[in-house]
C-alpha cells in the first residue's frame, strides 16, 4: 500500500485534527481498489501509517461485509435477495446466474472470472430486481436483460 | 398529484444536479442570508419552531435534538448526515443524493452555521456509487465556489466536509454505530446516555440528521417556519419522501404530504397493484413497521399519528406493497434472514434471537415446524424488546409480531400441512 501514501496524506486534510483513527475505513477500501482484496501486509503497513491497533484494523475487516481478504473473480456479480427483489424476480436472478457462471452463490468460477454473491438491500427496490457488477447497479433485471448483461462483459 | 411539494420542486434533467443548475434555481441564496444577516441560534429558532420530524425512522423533533448543542461551550461541535439509507424497502434518500446533491450541501453549511460546527460528515452507504458520484463532484463544485473551506464569503465561519463511505453493514444506519464508524471502528452501537448530542464523534457533542430532514433545512430558513408549518398537518408539518416497491403498478420516489389520504396515494398515485390485482397489506416504512392490510389502510392519512394510531409508523419513508396471493410465511423469511445476517452481534438477545429465529422459520418453509414454532417466534420477539442497545433487535421483533398477529393462520396452515396454502409465491403474475 506505501505507494498510496500520498493519496492518504491528501485524503486527511479534510478532517479534523487528531482524526488519524477515522481514516481506517477509507484507507482499506482504497488498499481494495487497487489491489483487489486487503493483503496482511497491508494491515501491517497501515497499522503503522494511522497508528491505531491492529485489532481495530482486523475488527473492521471482518465486521463489514465488503472488504475481502482473498482476491476473487474479476467480475464480482453481487444479487439482492432481500423483500422488494425477491418480490419482483431475485429468486429467477440468482437461479438463472447461477446456471450460467455454474457457480452457487459465495464461489468463483475456475477460470476466476466471475464471483457470484447474493446481497441484503441495496436501495434500490423500486427498479427491482438489482445486480450490482463490480460497482455499477445493473435494475429491472428481466431473464434477457441478465443474459446480455452477463455475456456483454469483457473477458 | 401527492399534496404540496418541498424538495421534488424542479424538473429533473442531465444536469440538475449540477451548481450551474442549483444556482439558477436560487441555490446558495440562503446560505447567504444566513451567513449575513442571521445569528446562529436564530437559525435553530427557526428549525424548531417548524416542528419539522426526523425523516430517517424515528421521527424525533429534529430541532430537540438542535437545541441540545450549547454554543460556545468552547467545544467542537460535529455534523454527520445519514445517507446509509439501508432499511429494506427505503430508497428515498437516494433521490436526493442523486437529484439534489447542492441542496443537502447548502442545508449541511446552514446546519452547521447554526450548530457552530467546523467539521461536517455525510456517512453514505458503502454500495451506493451513483449517489456517492454525485455528492462527491458536488463538494468538489461546492469548494472550487468557496462554500466550504477557510472563512466562507468572507466571513468568520469556516466549514470543511467529508464523505465518509460505508462498507456493508445495516447497523451503521443506527446513529451511534453511524459515529463509531466514522471513527474508523467495527460499526458496533452504544449505549446512552450520555446522548450523541453531549458526547458522540470523537466524543464531541454531535448532530446526526437524516439527508431529507437535512435537505428541509433550506427551505425552511429562507420561506420560515410558519410557511412551512403550513405544509401537512399540525403535528406532521411538512412533506415525506416515500419510496413505494414491491407488487405496485408505478413503483418510485414520490414527496407526499402529510395528510395525504393513504389509500388514495397507493392506488390512485401509484396505480394500485400491479397487473391490477388486489391488495393483500403494506409495509408503510421500511420493514421493521408493522404491515397494515388493505382494511386497516382505507381510512388512514399519511401522518405519523394516522399510522401510529394503527399500530405501525412513518418509519423511514420505505412503503412495500404486497398483493393478494403472496406467501406471508415466506415473506417473513426473508425478514428473519436479513435481520439474522445484519445482527452486530454485540447484545445476546439479538445475537442469538435473530439465529434462532431465522432456524425456526427455515423450519418451517422445509415443512419441519413444529406446533410451538409460532409461539416461540413470538416469545423471542418479546424477549428482544427493549434488551439490546440498539432497536434492531425491537425492530425484528415487531414486523414477526406483525405479520404472525395478521396471518397466524398462514402459518398455522404451513406447519399443519408441510407446505404453503399459497404455494409459497412472492411474485405475482403479470398479465
Amino acid at each position: 500500500m506505501k505507494h498510496l501514501i500520498p493519496e492518504f496524506d491528501a485524503m486527511r486534510k479534510r478532517y479534523p485534527a487528531g482524526a488519524e483513527s477515522s481514516l481506517v475505513l477509507p484507507c482499506l477500501r482504497r488498499i481494495q481498489e487497487d489491489r483487489g482484496f486487503v493483503a496482511d501486509n497491508d494491515i501491517a503497513e497501515l497499522t503503522e501509517y494511522i497508528g491505531v491497533p491492529r485489532i481495530q484494523i482486523e475488527e473492521v475487516l471482518s465486521h463489514y461485509t465488503q472488504f475481502r481478504r482473498a482476491p476473487i473473480g474479476r467480475w464480482h456479480v453481487q444479487a439482492c435477495r432481500n423483500l422488494s427483489c425477491s418480490m419482483r424476480g431475485a429468486e429467477g436472478v440468482i437461479e438463472q446466474l447461477s446456471r450460467k457462471l455454474g457457480i452457487a452463490p459465495g464461489e468463483t468460477t475456475a477460470d476466476g472470472r466471475f464471483t457470484l454473491s447474493t446481497v441484503e438491500c441495496l436501495g434500490s427496490c423500486g427498479t427491482a430486481p438489482v445486480v450490482i457488477v463490480n460497482d455499477t447497479y445493473h435494475e429491472n433485471m428481466s431473464p434477457a436483460r441478465l443474459d446480455a448483461l452477463i455475456e456483454g462483459l469483457p473477458k | 398529484m401527492t399534496g404540496r411539494k418541498l424538495l421534488m420542486t424542479f424538473p429533473v434533467t442531465a444536469t440538475s444536479h449540477l451548481l450551474a443548475d442549483y444556482r439558477a434555481r436560487g441555490g446558495y441564496a440562503t446560505l447567504e442570508k444566513v451567513l449575513r444577516q442571521m445569528r446562529p441560534e436564530e437559525v435553530t429558532k427557526e428549525v424548531t419552531t417548524s416542528g419539522i420530524l426526523g425523516h430517517g425512522g424515528a421521527g424525533f423533533p429534529a430541532g430537540r435534538k438542535w437545541g441540545v448543542i450549547k454554543l460556545n461551550d468552547g467545544q467542537p461541535h460535529y455534523l454527520c448526515a445519514n445517507a446509509d439509507e439501508g432499511e429494506p424497502g427505503t430508497f428515498k434518500d437516494r433521490w436526493i443524493l442523486e437529484n439534489a446533491p447542492h441542496l443537502l450541501l447548502e442545508s449541511m453549511l446552514i446546519t452547521a452555521y447554526a450548530l457552530q460546527v467546523r467539521n461536517a460528515f455525510v456517512y453514505i452507504r458503502g454500495e451506493f456509487d451513483l449517489p456517492y458520484r454525485r455528492l462527491a463532484a458536488a463538494v468538489e463544485e461546492a469548494y472550487a465556489a468557496g462554500w466550504f473551506g477557510e472563512r466562507i464569503l468572507g466571513t468568520i465561519f469556516s466549514c470543511d466536509i467529508v464523505i465518509y463511505r460505508g462498507a456493508g453493514s445495516y447497523v451503521c444506519g443506527e446513529a451511534s454505530a453511524l459515529i463509531t464508524s466514522i471513527e474508523g471502528k467495527k460499526g458496533y452501537p452504544r449505549n446512552r446516555p450520555p446522548r450523541l448530542t453531549v458526547r458522540g464523534l470523537y466524543q464531541q457533542p454531535t448532530v446526526i440528521n437524516n439527508v431529507e430532514t437535512l435537505a428541509n433545512v433550506t427551505g425552511i430558513v429562507a420561506h420560515g417556519a410558519e410557511a412551512f408549518r403550513k405544509v401537512g398537518t399540525a403535528k406532521s408539518p411538512g412533506t415525506q419522501l416515500v419510496s413505494i416497491s414491491g407488487h405496485v403498478q408505478r413503483p418510485g420516489v414520490y414527496e407526499v404530504e402529510y395528510g395525504y389520504p393513504l389509500a388514495k396515494f397507493i392506488y390512485e398515485d401509484c396505480g394500485g397493484v400491479l397487473g391490477g390485482g388486489k391488495l393483500k397489506c403494506i409495509v408503510p416504512g421500511g420493514i421493521s413497521t408493522k404491515v397494515l392490510t388493505a382494511a386497516e389502510i382505507e381510512p388512514l392519512t399519511y401522518d405519523h399519528a394516522s399510522l401510529a394510531g394503527a399500530g405501525s409508523g412513518v418509519g423511514s419513508g420505505g412503503m412495500v406493497v404486497i398483493a393478494e396471493g403472496t406467501c406471508m410465511v415466506r415473506l417473513l423469511q426473508i425478514l428473519l434472514r436479513f435481520y439474522h445476517h445484519e445482527s452486530c452481534g454485540q447484545c445476546t438477545p439479538c445475537r442469538e434471537g435473530m439465529g434462532w429465529m431465522h432456524r425456526i422459520i427455515d423450519r418451517i418453509v422445509a415443512g419441519e415446524g413444529r406446533p410451538e414454532d409460532i409461539e416461540q417466534l413470538i416469545r423471542i420477539s418479546k424477549a428482544n424488546d427493549g434488551t439490546t442497545i440498539c432497536g434492531m433487535g425491537d425492530a425484528a421483533g415487531y414486523a414477526t409480531v406483525g405479520i404472525i398477529a395478521k396471518y397466524r393462520d398462514e402459518f398455522e396452515y404451513f406447519i399443519e400441512h408441510k407446505r404453503s396454502r399459497l404455494d409459497g409465491r412472492l411474485e405475482v403474475a403479470i398479465p
